[in-house]
């Protein structure tokens, strides 16, 4: 049941985007089309559950050696390090996976949700045994649902927008915003479910 | 030749605060613009936080700019980013630890403000450390106006502040005080502290800022076409005073 609890609450209730601005760039950027968002969606999922086995496995060596202010650095890097390997692990053995994640992993790297997961995980699930490895997992999967949702819902809505007739100032970014904005009402709403 | 230097490097300035502003026409580092402005002093410290780390990457990364090999730049700028982030976090922590618990986690997301990498890659690897350092503080500069005027305007509605929580703060409205016998409604817009007010007033601030871009254009559109139509009119004017001498020319070689 918690990790029924966990997993809603990472999808909807903080959902990352909508509820904690978190990976607004890409949501913004490629959320064009509903197939690129399909593809960046995917990536984030990937990358971000990995991510969350490895920073846990950094931050104990990190609590270890007394080290834990050097955690941003640590982290940086090893996101940074982990999205290179994925692209040429990827491209050896999933030629398919790849082509289809393509362009977009080398992006995640600067994609601020990937980094803030990993911090969050820490500072919510700890690093107190199996427990929490399973949770940070669990939570950075999700989040990464969460995110795939919330951008494949504004592709949908930017395509259909692409027919209307928007006022000039309005074009592009701004209608954009104001449509995220609509939707993170809605998902507000999902507050209560978690009480 | 002093003057010129000098419009140069203001130049240099005024582009990071206005002509290519990092918020309203770059639309980089979106998720503290949204996240933080909740009031405007939390922009104002997010802004100042961004900009130190900003300039101090800058002039190192120009410093470094022909020591770093180019096929491990990118890491290398995180890593000089992610340095100082690291120690702005603890001088935060121990100087001004309001504003470091108000900032949570976008404080070490610094790292990842793609501003930062974006000029570390397309100004201060190419340009001198003084450019650099400029540059770094025009951009700066630009993101904190654009975090200020939002963390203003969602602090105004969302909470009937302005500056709460630093010198000076006012607060508007008649207080409860005033009134014992009457309960007064909430007149605050709470939607505007929440997620959703946050992508509102970004969205709807861009659109104004697009509008009067365009009005200026158009002005100076307006401008240049009714300079090319009195040249237009001159040139025809000195035209046909010259086609006169030329009509009169022929009739002098007949007689």
């Amino acid at each position: 049941m918690a990790y029924f609890l966990l997993i809603i609450g990472a999808m909807f209730v903080n959902n990352f985007v909508l509820c904690q601005f978190l990976g607004i760039c890409p949501f913004l950027g490629v959320s064009k089309k509903t197939d690129t968002a399909l593809g960046m969606g995917l990536a984030v999922i990937f990358v971000m559950g990995v991510a969350s086995i490895f920073t846990w496995l950094i931050q104990l060596v990190l609590v270890k050696f007394h080290i834990e202010y050097l955690q941003t650095i640590a982290f940086i890097l090893v996101i940074a390090a982990l999205v290179q390997i994925i692209e040429m692990v990827l491209k050896r053995f999933m030629p398919s996976l790849y082509s289809a994640l393509g362009v977009y992993l080398p992006l995640i790297t600067t994609n601020c949700a990937v980094l803030g997961v990993a911090i969050l995980n820490i500072s919510e699930f700890g690093i107190a045994g199996a427990g929490s490895l399973l949770q940070s997992f669990l939570n950075g999967v999700f989040s990464g649902v969460g995110f795939t949702i919330s951008i494949l819902l504004l592709a949908g809505i930017r395509e259909r927008m692409d027919l209307e007739l928007v006022p000039k100032p309005f074009r592009g970014f701004p209608i954009t915003l104001i449509t995220a904005s609509i939707m993170s009402m809605a998902f507000v709403a999902f507050g209560g479910l978690l009480g | 030749m002093k003057g010129q230097f000098l419009s140069n490097k203001l130049g240099i300035v005024k582009n990071g605060i206005l002509t290519s502003n990092p918020t309203f026409r770059l639309v980089l580092g979106m998720c503290p613009t949204l996240a933080v402005t909740t009031s405007a002093f939390n922009g104002l410290g997010m802004g100042l936080a961004a900009t130190i780390v900003l300039v101090c990457s800058n002039a190192l990364v120009s410093l470094l700019r022909k020591v770093i090999p180019d096929k491990v730049r990118i890491p290398a700028y995180v890593l000089i980013i992610a340095t100082f982030v690291t120690m702005l976090e603890m001088l935060l922590k121990k100087f001004v630890p309001t504003l470091y618990s108000a900032l949570g986690i976008y404080l070490p997301l610094i790292v990842v403000n793609c501003i930062i990498l974006a000029r570390a890659e397309a100004f201060a690897s190419m340009n001198k450390v003084g450019d650099s350092i400029l540059d770094g503080l025009g951009m700066g500069l630009g993101f904190t106006l654009a975090l200020v005027v939002m963390g203003f305007v969602r602090e105004l509605l969302g909470a009937g502040t302005i500056f709460a929580g630093s010198l000076g703060s006012v607060e508007f409205g008649i207080t409860q005080d005033a009134f014992p016998n009457y309960k007064l409604p909430d007149y605050a817009l709470g939607i505007f502290v929440l997620p959703a007010g946050g992508f509102l007033t970004l969205g709807i601030l861009m659109a104004l800022v697009n509008y009067l871009s365009d009005k200026s254009k158009e002005k100076k559109e307006k401008e240049h076409e009714a300079k090319l139509n009195r040249a237009l009119a001159v040139a025809q004017a000195v035209e046909s005073a010259n086609g006169v001498q030329n009509d009169a020319a022929p009739a002098k070689e007949e007689e």
